[in-house]
C-alpha cells in the first residue's frame, strides 16, 4: 500500500524533453531535458535571472514553449488537448512566491475553492478537509483569517495549504524562502519534507537558497544564463565537490569572482 | 491516476464484542469514498478493530475517515484498535485533533441605527481630518516649492499635464459637444413657444460657459485622470513604493501628489474653455438645422449679446477650482489605500465619487459666491 499518485513502474513523475523558452525573440532557455522521479525533492537552481522561473512557468503551463514538451507520469502536458490538459492540472499543485492567496477570501475559502471546483464534496465535508489541510501546514484553527492579517510566512503555509488541496502527485515551489528569516524558512523546509515522506508527494522547487538545496534537495538541476540551458544534474553534495564544470562548483560553495571585476565597488 | 484502481470501500462485521471494521481500495478525495457514521450504523460493540491489509493508495481521505473512527470511538467509550494502517495516513489523521489558534477576530453583523449613524459620523469627522491634513501638507509643499526647497519634478509634471490634457481632448470635446447639442434641442421646446428661436443661442451660450463647460470636463477628468491617480497611488502604496520614498527622505506630497495636483489646476482651465467651444458649437449646429434654422453668423452675433467676458471668467475660476478639488481628492484616496490586491480598485471608486460630490457641492458654493459678487 503507498500514499496517492502511484506510477507504473519505472515512469517518471516529470519528464522534460527538448524544452526551448523565449521571451519574444530572445530564447531563454534552449534544448532543456530533465527528469524527476515520483517522490523526490527536486531543486531547479541557478543565479538571478538565468531563466529558472522562467522554465517553472513553462512546466505549469502559463507559458506554452517554443518546442519540445512537458509529461506528467508519461502523459503529454504541452500538446494535451483542452480536456486532457485540464485532467493533468489537478496533477499538480502550485505554491506562488508570497502564497498568492485571493485577498477578499478568509483561508478556509481559499482552501475550499479547489475542491469546489474539482470535487463533488458537500460543504460540510469540505470544511473538514480544509481543517485537514490548515492543519498540515500548520494553521490549525486559522480559517476565518483573512490573507492580509498573516505573516509572510503563513501566506507561504496558507498558500501550500491551497495548493495540496486535491492532494496532487506533484507540488510545485516558487522560491518558498525567498524573504523568510532562517528559523522560519527551516520550518518551512521541514514542512516540505515532512509532506514528501507522508504522502509521497514529488516535490519541485525553484530556488537558490543553498541552505534549502544541502538540507532536503535529493536531485537539482543547475540552469546557467550564459548556456541558456541545463550544466549539471546530480545530487548537491555530490556536484559541490566533484563537479568539473567551475560554474556549478562556484555557485554550490558560494563563491564568486571579486566584486571588483563585476564593476561594482572593489574594497 | 491509474485506470485499474480498486474504488475506495469499508465493510463492518460484528463478532461477538468486537467490530472489524475492512478498509480496501484506492482512497482519492475526488472521488466516493466511505462514510465512518454510515459504516457503523445501528452498531454498539465494546471494541473496535480498523485493519487496512486491503488498501490500495490513499490520501487526505483515509485520514478524515481514521479522523472519524477515532472520534466516534472516544465519544462512545470504545476501545479502537489499528492493524496494517498507513503510519503517514494515521499522522495526518491525528493533526485534525490538535490545538487550534484564536479564532480571528469575526466581523460584526448588522449594526443598528444608531450604531450606524455613530460609526458613519466617526468616520466623516476622521476623513475630513485626513483631507485637512492633506490640503495643510500641500500648502506647506507649495510654501518649499515657492522657495526651491521642494522635491518636486516638472518632468513629472508636464507628463502629467500631457496626460490630463491633451489627452483628454477628444473625450472632453465629444462629451461637450453632445451636451451642446441636448441643450439646443431641449431649449427649442421651450423657446419655439414664444417664438423667440434666436434666443437659444443666449440659452445654450450661457449654460456652457458658465455651468456645463467647466462641469463636463470636471467629470471627465473626474472619472478618467481622478481614478487613474488613485489607483496608481494605491498600488505604490501596496507595493510600498511610498514607503520607500519615505525612507529615502522624500516626501511623498512634493513628489507625488503635487505634479498631479498642478498638472490638474492649471489644465483645467483650458479644458473647460476648450468645451466652452465645443458646447457652443454643438448648439451652432442643431440651431442651423431644421425646425429652428439659424444660420450661424446670427447665432454668434446673438450669443455675443448676452455672454461677456465675465462669464467665461466665472467658468474658468471654477474649472481652476475643480482641478485643484480633483486632484487631491484622487491623490488623497490613493494614498489611503489598503495594502492589497482590492485596494487601489476601491480607491480608484471612492477617488471618482468623492471628486464628482465635491465638484457639484462647490459649484453650488460658486453659484451662491457669484450671485452676491453680481458676476
Amino acid at each position: 500500500m503507498s500514499p496517492s499518485a502511484p506510477p507504473a513502474r519505472g515512469q517518471f513523475a516529470i519528464e522534460v524533453t527538448g524544452l526551448e523558452c523565449r521571451y519574444g525573440e530572445r530564447v531563454v532557455l534552449n534544448d532543456v531535458s530533465f527528469t524527476v522521479t515520483p517522490g523526490e525533492i527536486f531543486f531547479i537552481i541557478g543565479g538571478n535571472g538565468c531563466g529558472k522561473s522562467t522554465l517553472l512557468r513553462h512546466l505549469i503551463g502559463l507559458k506554452q514553449p517554443e518546442r519540445g514538451s512537458v509529461k506528467y507520469f508519461g502523459r503529454d502536458f504541452t500538446h494535451a488537448d483542452r480536456a486532457g490538459r485540464q485532467e493533468l492540472l489537478r496533477t499538480f499543485g502550485v505554491l506562488y512566491q508570497n502564497g498568492a492567496l485571493w485577498s477578499s477570501m478568509t483561508l478556509a475559502e481559499n482552501v475550499a475553492l479547489p475542491l469546489e471546483l474539482y470535487t463533488g464534496l458537500d460543504r460540510r465535508e469540505r470544511a473538514r478537509i480544509v481543517a485537514l489541510k490548515l492543519a498540515q501546514v500548520g494553521l490549525a484553527g486559522c480559517q476565518d483569517y483573512y490573507p492580509v492579517e498573516l505573516s509572510g510566512g503563513m501566506k507561504r503555509r496558507a498558500g501550500l495549504a491551497r495548493a495540496l488541496a486535491l492532494d496532487p502527485a506533484i507540488v510545485f515551489f516558487d522560491e518558498p524562502s525567498a524573504g523568510l528569516d532562517p528559523i522560519t524558512s527551516l520550518k518551512l523546509d521541514e514542512l516540505i519534507r515532512g509532506i514528501r515522506d507522508t504522502l509521497g508527494t514529488t516535490i519541485v522547487i525553484v530556488s537558490h537558497e543553498l541552505a534549502s538545496i544541502f538540507d532536503i534537495a535529493d536531485r537539482v538541476v543547475m540552469i546557467d544564463p550564459g548556456a541558456r540551458g541545463v550544466i549539471a544534474e546530480g545530487e548537491p553534495k555530490t556536484l559541490r565537490d566533484s563537479s568539473p564544470d567551475a560554474r556549478v562548483q562556484d555557485f554550490l560553495n558560494r563563491r564568486g569572482e571579486p566584486v571588483g571585476q563585476q564593476g561594482g565597488l572593489n574594497p | 491516476m491509474s485506470p485499474t484502481e480498486a474504488p475506495a470501500s469499508a465493510d463492518a462485521t460484528l463478532d461477538g464484542d468486537t467490530l472489524t471494521v475492512r478498509v480496501g481500495g484506492d482512497w482519492r478525495i475526488t472521488q466516493e469514498h466511505p462514510d465512518w457514521h454510515k459504516t457503523v450504523a445501528g452498531q454498539e460493540p465494546k471494541r473496535v478493530r480498523l485493519s487496512g491489509r486491503e488498501l490500495g493508495n490513499w490520501d487526505s481521505s483515509l485520514a478524515l475517515f481514521l479522523h472519524e473512527a477515532r472520534s466516534w470511538s472516544e465519544a462512545h467509550g470504545i476501545a479502537l484498535t489499528m492493524e496494517a494502517v498507513p503510519d503517514g495516513a494515521d499522522k495526518l489523521a491525528r493533526l485534525l485533533g490538535q490545538k487550534t489558534a484564536p479564532p480571528a477576530q469575526q466581523l460584526p453583523g448588522l449594526p443598528d441605527l444608531v450604531t450606524a449613524l455613530g460609526a458613519a459620523t466617526v468616520k466623516l469627522w476622521s476623513e475630513i481630518k485626513d483631507l485637512a491634513n492633506l490640503v495643510g501638507e500641500c500648502t506647506y509643499s507649495m510654501g518649499r516649492f515657492f522657495r526651491g526647497q521642494a522635491q518636486f519634478r516638472w518632468r513629472d509634471c508636464f507628463s502629467e499635464m500631457q496626460q490630463c490634457g491633451a489627452m483628454a481632448l477628444p473625450i472632453v470635446g465629444l462629451i461637450s459637444f453632445l451636451v451642446g447639442v441636448t441643450l439646443a434641442y431641449t431649449g427649442a421646446i421651450v423657446v419655439r413657444q414664444y417664438g423667440g428661436d434666436i434666443w437659444i443661442a443666449d440659452m445654450v451660450g450661457l449654460a456652457v460657459v458658465r455651468e456645463m463647460g467647466p462641469m463636463m470636463a470636471a467629470i471627465v477628468l473626474a472619472g478618467r485622470t481622478g481614478a487613474a491617480y488613485a489607483a496608481t497611488l494605491g498600488n505604490m502604496q501596496a507595493n510600498e513604493e511610498i514607503d520607500a520614498l519615505e525612507t529615502l527622505g522624500v516626501s511623498p506630497i512634493d513628489f507625488l501628489v503635487m505634479p498631479r495636483v498642478v498638472a490638474l489646476f492649471c489644465m483645467m482651465p483650458f479644458l473647460a474653455l476648450y468645451a466652452d467651444c465645443l458646447g457652443i458649437l454643438g448648439g451652432m449646429a442643431i440651431a442651423a438645422a431644421p425646425p429652428l434654422n439659424i444660420p450661424p453668423n446670427l447665432y454668434w452675433a446673438e450669443m455675443q449679446t448676452i455672454v461677456d467676458l465675465s462669464d467665461i471668467n466665472t467658468g474658468v475660476i471654477k474649472a481652476a477650482i475643480f482641478g485643484l478639488l480633483i486632484g487631491l481628492s484622487s491623490c488623497w484616496r490613493g494614498l489611503q489605500a489598503e495594502r492589497s490586491a482590492t485596494g487601489a480598485g476601491q480607491a480608484a471608486t471612492a477617488a471618482v465619487v468623492t471628486s464628482i460630490l465635491l465638484i457639484i457641492v462647490s459649484d453650488s458654493i460658486f453659484a451662491v459666491i457669484f450671485n452676491i459678487l453680481g458676476w
